[in-house]
């Protein structure tokens, strides 16, 4: 009997001393997940999830990642309003999305595009007086923030924001102040933009073409793209053919499951 | 030589011979005995309750620094504030008390889920704006480790607000005071209103309001889950059970003007068991009432409100339940996807719900004709006679409209000025109030929740000046009101 309970209060000892040891555990993995690279990173992370279940420190340790993660997003995306004083608002407003790795084209130039380690020249500041026309912010972490710089360029007339994984519908609730001058938009493939986001495109009554493929966030593609059609009257909208599902017979369906593989 | 004495005759007979075989054939269930053993010591051990007795765990805990009663938005809310800025981990224990898990006839879940600026009172609208930019980055306040982020599915399409001649005027003022604030309003004229919306009928329509940012609507049952979960994660105890009395302690004291008043302070709230007779004192330093239609009773309870009238400790907190319908109908022909959340101004209202040509709305009766609260049976006479009339008028597409669906829910109404109670009650010195919004208590939630905790931690309200909205208005007779058309 007494053995029993000796087992008990020893298992228990060792639930006690488990905690001072995080010190260390905690120290070791701050410094892996600095360096270590993103293949790494996902073996640890089930090690960390694992032992998420059984301490504290832990979890507190994955809470502080998780913020971390965010605070990173919020930084880039801060405010460069304070360089419009000095530059204008077209400077501070190419600034910030060449900062992102997004490229600009200001007026009768052409465009200009950070390199693969997100250097870029730095002549822009001359073109300063000359409005920004187009800008394609693909794969970039804008967000709603980051919006207030984007929002100075007011003579934009092509916005490219495909793939932004941080663009949502507070975002697209949001240009309307673009709305005089906009006239293409690209939304493809933004994970968290919806039919509830789009709805409130109508406030951009000048967009000439929009791109909504390949949004996997709305419940209804093909039906959503007929009720955008239906809002912006004047406006191509490019999505997802909805026709397609339709006429493909069980024939031709193993054709169709082929031919996205070489693509 | 001890040593190898030792295993062979006393430990290893110890540890071998089995207790039950030493007087042999000893007819007692010793397993079942050892096992129950195990468990009493085990339970004495520390970091687990004490069970000798009896099986308590199903009982919330004996003491709670704060007590929340109603964990509904507004009270899950204060919860999470409370926990957000303690001055470190685990310093306050919350205890959420709510009578009904399953929020059947919760205010919160029943709501259609409006979140708007376009208030005339300045606090009104910063709660609102607040609450906008809480909305906005959910998932990271309410960030959970592994839990999936949450979808709110906020709709960003505004309101749009009708006034006719009469009330342009205070519509005007009203936008003025929101743009300060830092609301984007627009005005527009009927005629910029027939280019924007054409399927408006503009007659009797002298001015319109629309909000441009932050308004719409989104799903009031993911806020509350994710509030809840977010609770759970941050160590707040919940318990499923009703609020049947409060142990206070009075003191008679008398004011610099020489009347004598009753302080009381509450020590210990009785927390009675769902389904049960069990009742288990919690022991507590501060009582929040958060019980939407109900708070009343929970007042009541605490003592405030019995005392004679026209003194302030005979005033009652004044809010009631009120029943509000909600309409859901379906019209082919009607507004497309553009389509805001309109407000008549008859104080008819309704907005889109999903991509199919459904909508959903309905109107506050008047004072003569307010339902009885009793239930939550919908009168579809109501929308017949009162709601399709003014709607068909300023839709004209609505003339050929079937209702699909109705509901109704109650508000936490406050008779004397329709706006919320925060704060502490000035007699009951440890009660707070975040109670009679009247209707938009979910879209304010996260500001006051906010306002409320700090009101507890700090003594005073710090990001936004709640004040006017403390009890002693309703002793004093000033009327906050919303000169609004909602």
């Amino acid at each position: 009997m007494w053995d029993l309970v000796l087992e008990d209060r020893r298992i228990n000892s060792l639930r006690l001393v488990a905690p001072m040891w995080n010190g260390r555990i905690r120290g070791i993995h701050r410094l892996g997940g600095a360096v270590a690279p993103e293949g790494n990173q996902k073996k640890k992370r089930t090690i960390l999830q694992l032992l998420t279940n059984y301490f504290y420190d832990v979890e507190a340790l994955r809470d502080y990642l998780l913020q971390r993660e965010m605070y990173k997003v919020h930084e880039k995306n801060r405010s460069f309003t304070w360089l419009e004083k000095q530059h204008g608002p077209y400077g501070a407003g190419a600034f910030f999305i060449l900062k992102q790795g997004g490229a600009v084209k200001f007026r009768d130039k052409e465009w200009i595009r950070p390199d693969k380690y997100g250097h870029f020249s730095q002549e822009f500041w001359n073109f300063c007086v000359v409005p920004v026309e187009a800008v394609d912010a693909s794969d970039c972490d804008i967000n709603y923030e980051g919006l207030d710089n984007l929002l100075l360029l007011k003579e934009l007339q092509s916005l490219s924001l495909q793939r932004c994984s941080h663009v949502d519908d507070w975002c697209l609730s949001r240009l309307y102040p673009l709305a005089d001058s906009l006239q293409e938009l690209s939304l493809a493939g933004c994970p968290r933009v919806s039919e509830r986001g789009l709805a409130c495109l109508h406030h951009l009554r000048n967009l000439r073409r929009l791109d909504i493929s390949d949004l996997p966030a709305v419940s209804n593609p093909g039906l959503t793209q007929i009720l955008v059609e239906e809002m912006l009257p004047n406006c191509e909208v490019v999505g997802v053919d909805w026709a397609e599902g339709l006429k493909s017979g069980p024939e031709e369906q193993p054709q169709d499951t082929a031919s996205p593989v070489p693509a | 030589m001890i040593r190898r004495v030792l295993p062979h005759g006393l430990g290893r007979g110890l540890l071998t011979r089995k207790p039950g075989t030493r007087r042999g054939g000893f007819s007692l269930d010793w397993d079942g005995k050892v096992s129950e053993i195990k468990k009493k010591i085990k339970s004495i051990l520390p970091g687990r309750s004490c069970d000798l007795l009896q099986d308590t765990s199903h009982l919330p805990p004996e003491h709670s620094d704060v007590v929340i009663v109603g964990g509904g938005v507004l009270g899950l809310s204060v919860a999470y504030w409370l926990k957000k800025l303690e001055s470190r981990r685990g310093a306050i224990r919350v205890l959420v008390v709510e009578r009904d898990h399953t929020y059947s006839q919760a205010s919160t879940g029943l709501s259609v889920g409006g979140i708007c600026q376009q208030f005339s009172l300045p606090e009104n609208i910063q709660l609102s704006l607040f609450s906008a930019s809480f909305l906005r980055n959910i998932n990271e306040y309410l960030a959970v480790v592994d839990a999936p982020p949450l979808d709110l599915r906020f709709s960003p399409s505004g309101y749009l607000l009708l006034a006719s001649e009469k009330d342009a005027a205070a519509m005007e003022s009203n936008v003025k005071v929101q743009r300060q604030v830092g609301a984007k309003i627009s005005l527009m004229s009927p005629d910029q209103l027939r280019n924007k919306f054409p399927w408006i009928n503009t007659e009797g329509v002298a001015l319109a309001s629309y909000g441009m940012e932050d308004e719409g609507w989104f799903d009031p049952w993911c806020l509350l889950q994710g509030l809840r979960r977010k609770v759970q994660s941050l160590g707040v105890l919940f318990c499923q059970g009703e609020v049947t009395r409060f142990v206070s302690s009075s003191q008679r004291m008398l004011t610099t003007d020489d009347k004598a008043v009753v302080l009381k302070r509450i020590h210990k709230v009785h927390v009675k068991m769902d389904c049960s007779l069990e009742y288990q004192p919690v022991e507590c330093a501060i009582v929040v009432n958060a019980a939407g239609a109900w708070s009343a009773q929970i007042a009541a309870l605490a003592g405030i409100g019995e005392g004679p009238p026209g003194t302030l400790q005979g005033t009652k907190l004044p809010v009631e339940p009120r029943k509000r319908y909600v309409y859901v109908w379906h019209c082919p022909q009607g507004p497309g996807l553009e389509t805001p959340l309109v407000a008549d101004t008859s104080g008819a209202y309704f907005r889109r719900e999903g991509l199919g040509s459904n909508y959903l709305g309905g109107r506050s009766p008047t004072e003569q004709e307010e339902p009885d609260p009793a239930n939550l049976e919908v009168d579809h006479d109501f929308f017949q006679d009162k709601v399709w009339p003014h709607l068909a008028l300023r839709i004209p597409a609505f003339e050929t409209l079937k209702v699909q669906s109705a509901w109704a829910s109650y508000y936490d109404y406050n008779t004397f000025d329709q706006n919320g109670v925060v704060g502490p009650h000035p007699l009951v010195a440890n009660m707070y109030f975040a109670t009679g919004f009247s209707g938009h208590g979910l879209q304010q939630a996260p500001g006051v929740g906010r306002a409320v905790a700090e009101m507890i931690l700090k003594g005073r309200f710090q990001t936004i000046d709640l004040s006017p909205f403390l009890f002693t208005r309703f002793y004093l007779g000033e009327k906050i009101q919303e000169n609004n058309i909602i």
